[in-house]
């Protein structure tokens, strides 16, 4: 138990690198078994994206820039969902994490409300997949039923599968060596995951930078990702 | 007063000849109630089947229709027991035709709100996971959520209101059950608990209605406080904000005179208690709920005025969108039927009658309707990141649920005024006012 507590993972984001290429969306549809939508649902705001790319535009036109910002749960220390469910159904583990316990939810949504960032996501209806999607889940992946909130999980299910590795081969875990999807799928290498308790890892390095800041962060729910960006 | 210069048994066959069988109007207005009713719960059994996606709500907006139903439906719970509570612990005498009435309205309207967290739960067949019950895993609820509040705190309020409501209703079914026949005379014989109407028990009764009238008035501040709290606890713009609890209390019981009034309307009309209910006793009522939306006016008007004033960008979208964007009609037309009907109706005294006074509560039950809807809705459709925004319109089984609890109320209201005397029978005895 002592080495679990050890942890407290955190993220980091280089918005100035982030080309908004979604491909850490996609990657994050395949590893979390998320549902696909059909336009019309997506239309509705059915749609589940555990990440999602915020697009900000600045100027005026013809002059404008666009800004991206990969939004996922924040995985917040005082997080604002916690509290306010009925059943438990989200709470705080001991590595910091902020996690949704499917089968306890009733689906009051009270949470996703709460939740500054609107990164918690409803299942409308039992999910379906299109023949052949169902043949790739992923087994290490719960797949939740109709009625049940869920979000970003920071791939819990790989820092358990690192830690089983780590274990069996006699060694500590190094920095690295948990990589949610999104984080290795990045083609422009604009996100790191870690260990925000070992100030040598990577993401403590980034959170430390002059460019580092944090979403909403005059709200106090102290989050545990990190954006990097030049000052204006 | 008129009941006082007519004799007691003129009063007793009076308030007793509408229990008497059914006529067609009754029995076609209760057949057709029943259907509306009958229609939502399908509805209902359909988003049970289905999944609750059926309904309109979507991301972010994930309250709708349920939530302003639920808002709405405990506030006019608020009708009876704080109102009655109110009189009768003032001993205002005028009170005695209306205060039965206003209590079923609360029993009512509670079994109906209450019904509302469970119509919108994600997965309705684990609602009891709500409940503080032993289980083999020794999971407990989380009493820091203030849906834990409202599961308590309504609860309470439903338990006491019965009770509320059934004990002055014992020695007039005590009376009943001395000239009924049939299941009738079992139903009263049950209810009356064996009343013979001694001094004993007066004292009793007159004891436990003046401490139940207390703690009433008190659950029923805390019930809407709550219900208040479920929005004022989190930190959604315009939502997170301290005079949510007495605005919540100040508006449920504004909509529950509203409620009354037109109740009231209908069973004087209908039952032809013309004597009974008098314009006294609509002219009282509509200056409570004059005052009453004063005292509204006064809460949105303090709400509005700060959020507008302290100029906070998140908070501005929401109010923006409220008092001149999308959602102005609504809102510019509540202010119309919550504060300006009412106000010109009721405030002059030549045009204050009866009618007028149910017009007004008519408004004031669509405006304070709206009221819940604008404070939910527009709120969740603008979360604090922009890039989140959305909208939200509802599908046709929310609306069925919503219409098919006005006729669910209407239809209990029907079956217990054909089971009980509407109006209180015992309070205009004179040996029992002596009792006082």
């Amino acid at each position: 138990m002592s080495e679990q507590t050890q942890h407290r993972w955190g993220m980091a984001i280089d918005l100035d690198r982030c080309t908004g290429c979604q491909a850490c969306v996609a990657a994050c549809h395949a590893e979390n078994n998320l549902a696909v939508s059909d336009p019309a649902s997506a239309a509705k705001g059915r749609a589940v994206h555990w990440i999602r790319v915020d697009r900000y535009y600045e100027g005026e036109f013809p002059d404008v820039r666009v800004k991206y910002r990969p939004v996922l749960c924040q995985q917040c220390d005082e997080a604002p969902c916690e509290p306010v469910c009925p059943v438990y159904a989200t709470y705080h583990n001991d590595e910091g994490l902020n996690v949704q316990v499917y089968n306890r939810c009733v689906g009051t949504r009270y949470c996703g409300n709460n939740c500054p960032y609107s990164v918690r996501f409803f299942n409308w209806f039992d999910p379906v997949w299109a023949e052949p999607l169902q043949l790739q889940h992923n087994p290490d992946v719960s797949i939740r039923e109709g009625g049940v909130m869920e979000k970003c999980t920071f791939c819990v299910q790989r820092i358990g599968r690192a830690k089983d590795d780590a274990r069996e081969e006699g060694r500590a875990l190094r920095d690295g060596d948990v990589q949610p999807a999104c984080v290795q799928s990045c083609p422009a290498e604009a996100m790191v995951f870690g260990d925000l308790n070992d100030p040598e890892s990577k993401v403590s390095q980034w959170a430390r930078s002059g460019r580092s800041g944090r979403l909403l962060e005059e709200l106090g729910a102290k989050p545990k990702v990190f954006y990097l960006e030049r000052a204006k | 007063m008129a009941p006082a210069a007519i004799p007691y048994h003129q009063v007793r066959d009076d308030l007793w000849r509408p229990l008497a069988g059914a006529s067609k109007r009754y029995t076609l207005t209760l057949v057709l109630l029943s259907a509306i009713a009958l229609w939502g719960l399908i509805a209902w059994g359909y988003q049970i089947r289905v999944g609750i996606g059926v309904a309109g709500i979507r991301r972010p907006v994930f309250w709708g229709f349920y939530l302003v139903d639920f808002v709405f439906w405990i506030g006019i719970s608020h009708a009876g027991t704080l109102i009655s509570a109110i009189l009768r612990l003032t001993d205002a005498d005028w009170r005695k035709p209306v205060t039965r009435a206003a209590e079923a309205i609360t029993v009512f309207a509670l079994m109906i709100g209450g019904l509302f967290p469970l119509i919108h739960l994600g997965r309705v067949w684990l609602f009891y996971w709500l409940f503080p019950y032993p289980n083999s895993r020794l999971l407990w609820p989380n009493f820091r959520s203030p849906l834990m509040w409202d599961v308590t705190a309504i609860s309470t309020y439903l338990t006491g209101s019965v009770i509320f409501l059934y004990l002055p209703l014992i020695p007039d079914v005590a009376q009943l059950s001395e000239h009924a026949k049939g299941w009738r005379l079992r139903l009263y014989k049950v209810l009356a608990l064996g009343w013979t109407g001694s001094d004993r028990e007066w004292h009793a009764l007159e004891r436990a209605m003046k401490l139940m009238a207390g703690i009433i008035l008190a659950v029923a501040v805390s019930v809407h406080s709550v219900v208040a709290w479920d929005f004022a606890m989190a930190i959604a713009p315009m939502w997170h904000s301290t005079i949510f609890a007495p605005y919540f209390v100040v508006g449920a019981i504004f909509s529950g005179l509203a409620g009354l009034i037109l109740a009231l309307t209908i069973v004087r009309k209908t039952m032809r208690l013309e004597s009974y209910l008098t314009p006294h006793h609509f002219g009282n009522l509509a200056k409570l709920l004059l005052l009453m939306s004063l005292l509204w006016l006064y809460f949105t008007f303090a709400e509005h005025l700060t959020v507008w004033y302290g100029n906070e960008p998140k908070e501005m979208s929401v109010f923006g969108a409220r008092v001149r964007g999308r959602f102005s009609p609504e809102f510019w037309a509540m202010v119309v039927v919550n504060f300006v009907v009412p106000f010109v109706l009721l405030g002059i005294r030549r045009l204050r009658s009866i009618r007028t006074a149910t017009i007004a509560s008519i408004g004031v039950l669509v405006g304070m309707w709206l009221e819940r809807y604008l404070i939910i809705v527009p709120t969740l459709s603008m979360p604090r990141l922009s890039a989140a925004w959305g909208r939200y319109s509802p599908s046709w089984v929310e609306i069925s649920i919503t219409v098919a609890t006005f006729a669910a109320m209407a239809a209990l209201y029907l079956v217990f005024s054909k089971l009980f005397p509407i109006v209180s029978v015992w309070e205009f005895e004179p040996h029992a006012q002596e009792e006082e």
